[in-house]
């Protein structure tokens, strides 16, 4: 089955309530919406904004114009079929004892993770990459019992030359 | 010299050449009406419920072109706008629409009167601000109004704190605005108007949809030539009634739900649709799947989302009409399809619109055909929503571009008489005509206070059958005449206008119509009439909703003929 997830890039203008207006025309029209990462970008005054929605290509086109017909979306990009860095950012917070602690570092280390806190029983792990890879490594932490889990959602760049912000 | 919020304000609307702003004053505005004292340039029309406000600047937006202007306090007085807004929205409608808001130290603390008017309408507006500092006021009306008045027109709303209205700050009205997330097409893309005239060219049963964004841009001529180029008959979305004088020999009514059996029929067999400036609405395709199920689609709007939303074309013009025609006009060859208007007159001759036989009561049907006859060609006709709203599309028959007020997209009950308020101060040497019914006559009717005290002279037909009339026909159709709900009662309404000063009649026979029009139409001031209609008239032909647009019930069904 084809995926049906578009990462979608955008830069809205730094107002107040652009957010809620964002959220807001998805929740109206009914347009599914998998996660949704923002924050400041290169440009002052401007934050970019990565939207992950599923649909097929018919309804996020709509979706893609119906966000660039927000006065504060200066600019939206589908940029699914493009050559991109996609990363994902997740904080796990899995038990750990004496007899784990070893085990989960060994795992830690082949994904080229991060421990960012040690407590006696658990560790917190800091992981980046795509959702394939965030995937595989909670599948292999959960069975040692995760007490905590944040994602990020998806954040993405095209590759090369700056072409999506014109 | 320093002014304050309030007159930064009014000294704004100056620059925008507005001359009328429609409004209840409240405990948020006081400042505010406290400068609209000092500016008496600026008419203001004070109206009975906020919902009016809106329709009042959305009646006045639609006849003159440019964004009405209301203004509400906030809590209440903002949350009875909302209708008015969204009306406004759904029709494309520029308004600007202004709110009192508690003082900021207040936001966020559930004050007197405190609502959240920006979230409250942010489905709704095409775009809105909560001023935080008076600084950003000037430039906030002068987007405001850019934004409402260019591209798809809308609604704007402006909330703005009290204390904002009050602290002083330097005015200077900018000249342009800095929207790098706004930028309308005027012109389409040369290369796509080449392709689309040629298939124009080559279109042998080509029907032209004419929508509402043709009056929005303006382009009356343009239409007609390009329909008189292609010999193309014309079919109208409701809100596309006005594009083209209805008695245009390629002129076809209106498309639809309700519309003329020949236009419908018209557009399924057509091989080709030329939509222009239509959001191809339910009302007007019905079942999407089966709409012109023969044709390519070619549509040409100004906004781009619209394209494929609905209806996914063949091909697609974004821009303004007034500007696209203008580019395809120049590459039309005229063409001969004898053959299809042939046809398309056929339809026309051996399905006509409905006349009702004369019986003891009034046919709705007929008294407003006979309106129509009554009315000078300048006269602008604006209705309520219900059975009367489409006996009076279907019949629609004024010669006067931009000529029928109608709530589309909302379909509001009670648009009528505020909407024909403020379309009458935008035209005030013109004859403006209400055509209500009485259900939603009485969601407004406290405006004819309004009209009394503002002296205007518009001209009010209730066509009274004693039912939420629509209504009661679907009851009729589809619920085995099962009526819920549907007989209301009246006033009676010679004595209600009485009350406010105005003249009125209550028309029952048939012979008494024509006179009673003439007398409304000489009358100087108001008037009103009151026409005891059939209770049981239904509106024909109908599509059943889900249906085909070619499923089209034309006649009385058997079990209304033996209406008691």
């Amino acid at each position: 089955m084809q995926d049906k997830r578009h990462t979608l890039v955008s830069l809205v203008q730094d107002e107040p309530g652009v957010l809620t207006r964002v959220a807001g025309l998805f929740r109206r029209r009914g347009f599914n919406i998998e996660s949704l990462s923002v924050g400041h970008c290169e440009q002052p005054g401007l934050s970019r904004m990565t939207v992950v929605v599923i649909g097929d290509d018919a309804e996020v086109e709509q979706v893609t114009k119906q966000l660039d017909k927000l006065i504060n979306v200066v600019s939206v990009t589908d940029i699914t079929r493009e050559d991109k860095v996609v990363r994902e950012l997740a904080l796990i917070k899995v038990s750990a004892s004496a007899t784990t602690r070893s085990e989960i570092m060994q795992i830690v280390d082949v994904f080229r993770a991060n421990i960012v806190d040690v407590a006696p029983d658990s560790l917190t792990v800091e992981v980046t990459g795509d959702e394939d890879k965030i995937d595989s490594l909670i599948k292999m932490l959960r069975d040692f019992g995760m007490q905590e889990l944040a994602r990020t959602g998806r954040t993405a760049l095209t590759r090369g030359v700056f072409s999506q912000t014109k | 010299m320093k002014k304050t919020g309030a007159q930064i304000l009014c000294e704004s609307l100056l620059q925008e050449g507005v001359d009328v702003i429609f409004g209840i004053s409240g405990g948020t505005v006081i400042p505010l009406y406290d400068a609209f004292s000092q500016y008496p340039q600026i008419r203001r029309v004070l109206v009975r419920h906020e919902q009016a406000a809106a329709h009042a600047a959305a009646g006045y937006a639609r006849v003159r072109h440019k964004a009405g202007v209301c203004v509400g306090t906030s809590g209440p007085g903002a949350t009875n706008l909302v209708t008015g807004i969204t009306d406004a929205y759904l029709d494309s409608t520029p308004l600007v629409v202004i709110t009192g808001q508690v003082a900021r130290s207040f936001i966020g603390k559930d004050a007197f009167q405190e609502t959240d008017i920006t979230g409250i309408t942010l489905p709704v507006t095409k775009h809105s601000y909560l001023v935080r500092d008076v600084a950003n006021l000037a430039t906030i009306f002068k987007e405001a109004f850019h934004i409402a008045q260019t591209g798809r027109p809308g609604p704007v709303l402006v909330d703005i704190p009290k204390d904002v209205q009050q602290e002083e700050t330097e005015f200077t009205y900018p000249d342009t605005v800095n929207l790098p997330g706004y930028n309308p097409a005027t012109e389409a893309d040369p290369a796509h108007v080449a392709n689309v005239a040629e298939l124009l060219n080559r279109a042998e049963r080509p029907v032209v949809i004419a929508g509402r964004g043709v009056i929005l841009s303006r382009a009356y001529e343009e239409l007609k030539e390009l329909v008189e180029t292609m010999q193309a008959p014309v079919v109208h979305t409701m809100l596309g009634l006005g594009s083209l004088p209805p008695q245009h020999y390629l002129n076809l009514g209106m498309l639809g739900m309700h519309g003329a059996v020949y236009a419908n029929r018209a557009v399924q067999d057509a091989d080709l649709i030329l939509a222009i400036g239509t959001r191809f609405g339910d009302r007007t395709t019905m079942k999407a799947s089966e709409f012109a199920p023969k044709a390519i689609v070619v549509h040409i709007d100004i906004d781009p989302s619209e394209i494929g939303k609905n209806v996914v074309p063949y091909a697609s013009l974004v821009g303004e009409a007034k500007t696209v025609l203008g580019q395809l006009n120049p590459l039309l060859r005229k063409s001969d399809r004898t053959a299809w208007l042939a046809q398309v007159e056929s339809w026309r001759s051996s399905n006509p619109l409905e006349e009702p036989t004369p019986g003891t009561k009034l046919s709705a049907r007929r008294v407003i055909r006979r309106l129509y006859e009554t009315i000078d060609e300048k006269s602008i006709v604006v209705t309520g929503v219900g059975q009367h709203q489409m006996f009076a599309a279907q019949e629609y028959a004024s010669p006067r571009l931009n000529g029928f007020l109608s709530s589309g997209g909302l379909g509001t009950m009670g648009f009528e008489l505020p909407a024909a308020l403020g379309a009458q101060i935008a035209c005030p040497d013109e004859v403006v005509w209400v055509v209500a019914g009485d259900g939603g006559f009485q969601m407004t009717m406290q405006e004819l206070s309004t009209i009394v005290q503002e002296g205007l002279p518009v001209k009010i037909a209730i066509i009274n059958n004693g039912y939420l009339g629509m209504v009661r026909q679907w009851q009729d159709l589809f619920c085995n005449r099962n009526y819920v709900d549907v007989a209301i009662h009246t006033p009676d309404f010679v004595k209600l206008a009485d009350a406010y000063g105005i003249p009125a009649v209550r028309v029952e026979n048939e012979c008494d119509v024509p006179t009673a029009f003439d007398r409304a139409n000489a009358h100087p001031g108001p008037f009103l009439l009151e026409f005891a209609v059939e209770p049981e008239e239904n509106v024909f032909p109908i599509v059943a909703p889900g249906q085909n647009l070619d499923c089209m019930i034309e006649a009385p069904q058997p079990a209304v003929t033996g209406r008691s």
